[in-house]
């Protein structure tokens, strides 16, 4: 995955840490001589929680990274400390909450990707959708949720979208493995419309649940 | 002053300087009853008085003779001058004064103040006190107890909230420490605090789930505990759903026996009290017989277990309707959950017991007392702040954060369960040629509509540069720290003067009101003060001699001998400020320091830019990508 445009300048090798003053790698959470915690620097999710990037990760490697910089890095660690020790330790557990909350799941981690090769997967939150034929599945779905009277009726909705979801997931690590960022495009889009359509399908099983007493 | 110099320890081990004889403590601050521990090389041990009581009742009366009692003296008085003695006041804290009107109306409160913008009042003892100040009052007493047991001073605490908590209560809590002088190390959650003893006692690992039903308040919390790693998961919860609400079913009953009356407060503490005892009896027996003796008139009522149970029985599934939820978020099913923690003093009764283990399909477990069991989590959570530990909590945020935008309707900036610390942005425009300011309403809640979310804060961002209308970029960045605690910022990025403003909301209690609280409850706030603005200059000033002490260490033969020794007493004139008292005397001796090694920090970045360019070309070959800029 290209990532980044690479400035090859002095400054991203060498930052001069602020409480020694000295030089710092710009990729050190602490200095190496003084020991101080350094502010968060601008790298991508991946690199941050030491993973290589792409749709297929190791879920277990990457909560073993973030679970292990947490250790290092969470305000808990820093409770006695100056106030530049802790804004900088509670910037670097920000972003390693965005990190981690960004790549474990599969769909936001998509849609990161899709952002990282410069594809504005997520610019309409919202979705309009313009492809026809998911227009067409959406309709039929919806309308199935909404004649939906006992809340077994909804469940079968809701275990329909959950399967969709799992195929779409399949069919989404395929498209990057191949590098067709059209499709994954595609399927994100899909994808998001069937998680709304998963969450609608609960919400709406629950109700029905709640009414019949069950 | 050398062993100072190369005394460097792990990120994040470094002992506290001058931490002295003083201690932190755990806090429970419940609403019935309050508790402290303390936790010394990982076993905790809950505070007791001279009779081996460890519950400190949550009551404060107020004499006219301007004393203040504290826990079970106060609750002893509550019959006979209620209008004096006041309980429960956590269910107050952060609430609005609608919100406390509407409760008021069930509890003998009575609201003093207007409609005005401000923390509500309540008259107590001919007094009129905010409920930051009676919860100091509270705080005070358990400092006083701890202080007693310990024989040493305490300064620091950790102090437990409800999961459930919003923004305007746990910054009210956070104020109420301060007023009794307690530097607040974290507000912990209650469940993670109560999961955080149940893991280290028992090296518990898997999903587990804390049902806790207090006083007040209603939490469950989904953690996973894994190598000392509590990760939660979800959480959820009422913040006004407990035993109380037991007893205004019982309360209710019993006036309804005795036919129509109209009651005084003091009538009403008096059944709450006797409903409370009765709920309490009925924990271990199947039936009794209750008095009550109100104005001049006695009446006896009868109770069953099953009567009891009939009566609650709608609140208790409302607790597990919630766990659902909690459950269904995480994407969990109570199969998956390994074990069920209870918490909180109406966890006693049968009847929660048996539809928490019906719901769960296990039956719940209670080993540690479920009263203490907060208390002894926060305790080793204190411990971990300040001595280190190998322990970590992760904890969410329990509410959705949003804003009110077009139509009343609330935008989403940080939905519920996400991990904390965050840091969420959002941008906005303008709907108006030349708009020059825009209002900011920050809420906070699960509900699409504004007026049905908590109010946290409203806020005027000026001096937008005149633009028509959506041409203007409104970045509005929620952030939330470690506490829970949530700031606010805006800021307008087309133009190249930005302009900001940060918020921190809090339920109608100012910094000026709570500078003046301070200075008015406490004689000695202004030395508390002092003395926390000097631990903190010789904390700043004790990095800054590591840190040159550190640098001298690698790039000492950057130096000349004269301008070595001018360093050298540089450092040892920092060292000797902060041996005295001096803020002052102590800051400008950091500076000085800074200035004196100056050129040496040139000459070191001179010499690791050198060194990085003959490695370079070996280095860029290993990078995969590089950051766009420094310095995020």
């Amino acid at each position: 995955m290209n990532i980044q445009a690479q400035p090859e300048g002095l400054e991203s090798c060498v930052v001069a840490c602020w409480s020694c003053k000295g030089p710092a790698s710009p990729r050190a959470l602490f200095c190496s001589v003084c020991n101080a915690v350094q502010p968060p620097r601008a790298v991508d999710h991946f690199q941050r929680l030491g993973l290589l990037p792409g749709f297929e990760i190791d879920l277990a490697q990457l909560e073993r990274h973030y679970f292990g910089l947490q250790r290092k890095l969470h305000p808990d660690r820093f409770a006695g400390r100056t106030g530049c020790e802790k804004l900088y330790s509670q910037q670097q557990a920000t972003q390693l909450n965005e990190a981690y909350e960004t790549l474990k799941d599969p769909m936001r981690r998509a849609v990161y990707l899709l952002k990282l090769a410069g594809r504005a997967a997520d610019a309409d939150p919202k979705g309009t959708v313009s492809d026809p034929a998911l227009l067409m599945e959406s309709m039929e779905a919806r309308e199935a949720l909404a004649e939906a009277e006992t809340s077994a009726e909804a469940g079968a909705v809701l275990i329909r979208a959950e399967a969709d979801i799992a195929s779409g997931i399949a069919d989404l690590a395929q498209a990057f493995a191949e590098r067709r960022l059209d499709q994954a495009e595609k399927l994100v889009l899909r994808l998001k419309y069937l998680s709304r359509l998963a969450e609608e399908a609960r919400a709406h099983k629950a109700r029905l649940a709640r009414s019949a007493g069950e | 002053m050398s062993e100072l110099l190369f005394d460097i320890h792990e990120p994040g081990q470094t002992p506290l300087p001058h931490a002295g004889d003083a201690i932190a403590v755990g806090i429970d601050l419940g609403t019935t009853n309050s508790v402290v521990a303390v936790a010394r090389e990982g076993k905790p041990e809950v505070l007791r008085d001279e009779k081996g009581q460890a519950l400190i009742p949550s009551v404060v009366a107020y004499g006219a003779d301007g004393t203040v009692t504290v826990g079970a003296q106060a609750r002893l008085q509550i019959l006979d001058r209620p209008q004096d003695v006041i309980s429960s006041v956590k269910r107050l804290m952060g609430r609005g004064l609608a919100d406390v009107k509407r409760i008021a109306g069930q509890l003998p409160f009575t609201v003093d103040g207007d409609e005005q913008a401000g923390m509500v009042r309540i008259k107590i003892g001919g007094r009129s006190l905010t409920p930051v100040e009676i919860s100091a009052d509270i705080l005070m007493a358990v400092k006083a107890r701890a202080e007693t047991v310990l024989g040493k001073t305490v300064k620091q605490a950790v102090v437990t909230v409800p999961a459930y908590f919003d923004d305007a209560a746990r910054t009210a809590t956070k104020d109420a420490a301060r007023l009794a002088g307690l530097e607040v190390l974290r507000l912990v959650n209650e469940p993670t605090a109560a999961a955080l003893a149940y893991g280290l006692d028992e090296g518990a690992e898997g999903l587990y789930a804390v049902y806790d039903l207090g006083g007040g308040t209603f939490d469950i919390s989904l953690l996973r505990m894994e190598k000392g790693v509590f990760q939660v998961k979800a959480t959820g919860g009422d913040a006004a759903l407990g035993g109380d609400d037991f007893d205004h079913r019982v309360a209710e009953r019993f006036l309804a026996e005795r036919g129509f009356q109209t009651l005084t407060a003091d009538a009403v503490s008096q059944v709450l009290v006797t409903a409370r005892v009765a709920k309490e009896c009925l924990t271990g027996r199947e039936a009794g017989d209750w008095m009550l003796d109100l104005d001049g008139r006695l009446s006896h009522h009868a109770l069953t277990r099953p009567e009891l149970e009939a009566m609650i029985a709608p609140l208790i599934d409302r607790t597990i309707a919630i766990a659902k939820t909690v459950l269904a978020d995480a994407g969990v099913t109570p199969e998956q959950v390994k074990g069920v923690v209870l918490v909180g003093g109406s966890t006693r009764i049968p009847l929660v017991r048996a539809k928490v283990a019906a719901f769960f399909g296990q039956p719940p477990l209670a080993d540690i007392n479920p009263d203490e069991v907060v208390a002894v989590g926060a305790a080793l959570q204190a411990e971990a702040l300040t001595r280190g530990s190998d322990t970590l909590l992760l904890d969410v945020t329990p509410l959705s954060l949003g804003l009110e935008t077009m139509g009343g309707i609330v935008e989403k900036i940080i939905p519920r369960n996400s991990p904390i610390p965050t840091a969420m942005a959002q941008e906005f425009t303008t709907y108006q040629d030349g708009q020059a300011a825009m209002r900011i309403h920050v809420v906070q809640g699960e509900r699409e509509m504004v007026d049905q979310c908590r109010s946290l804060a409203r806020f005027d961002l000026m001096g937008i540069p005149p633009m028509a209308a959506g041409a203007a970029r409104i970045r509005v960045t929620f952030t939330v720290d470690a506490d829970g605690l949530l700031t606010v910022a805006a800021l307008e990025t087309t133009t190249g003067t930005e302009q900001q403003v940060s918020v921190k909301p809090s339920y109608g209690l100012t910094e000026d009101e709570m500078a003046e609280m301070l200075r008015a409850s406490l004689a000695h706030a202004k030395d508390d003060m002092a003395a926390r603005l000097l631990a903190e200059a010789r904390v700043e000033a004790n990095r800054s001699i590591l840190a040159v002490g550190a640098a001298l260490g690698v790039d000492a033969d950057l130096l000349s001998p004269p301008e070595r020794a001018q360093i050298d007493q540089a450092i040892a004139r920092l060292d000797a400020a902060c041996r005295e008292t001096d803020r002052q005397a102590i800051l400008d001796a950091t500076q000085a320091l800074e200035g004196e090694t100056k050129a040496f920090a040139e000459r070191r970045m001179d010499r690791g830019i050198r060194t990085a360019l003959a490695g370079m070309s070996v280095e860029s070959l290993e990078k995969v990508a590089e950051p766009v800029k420094p310095g995020a």
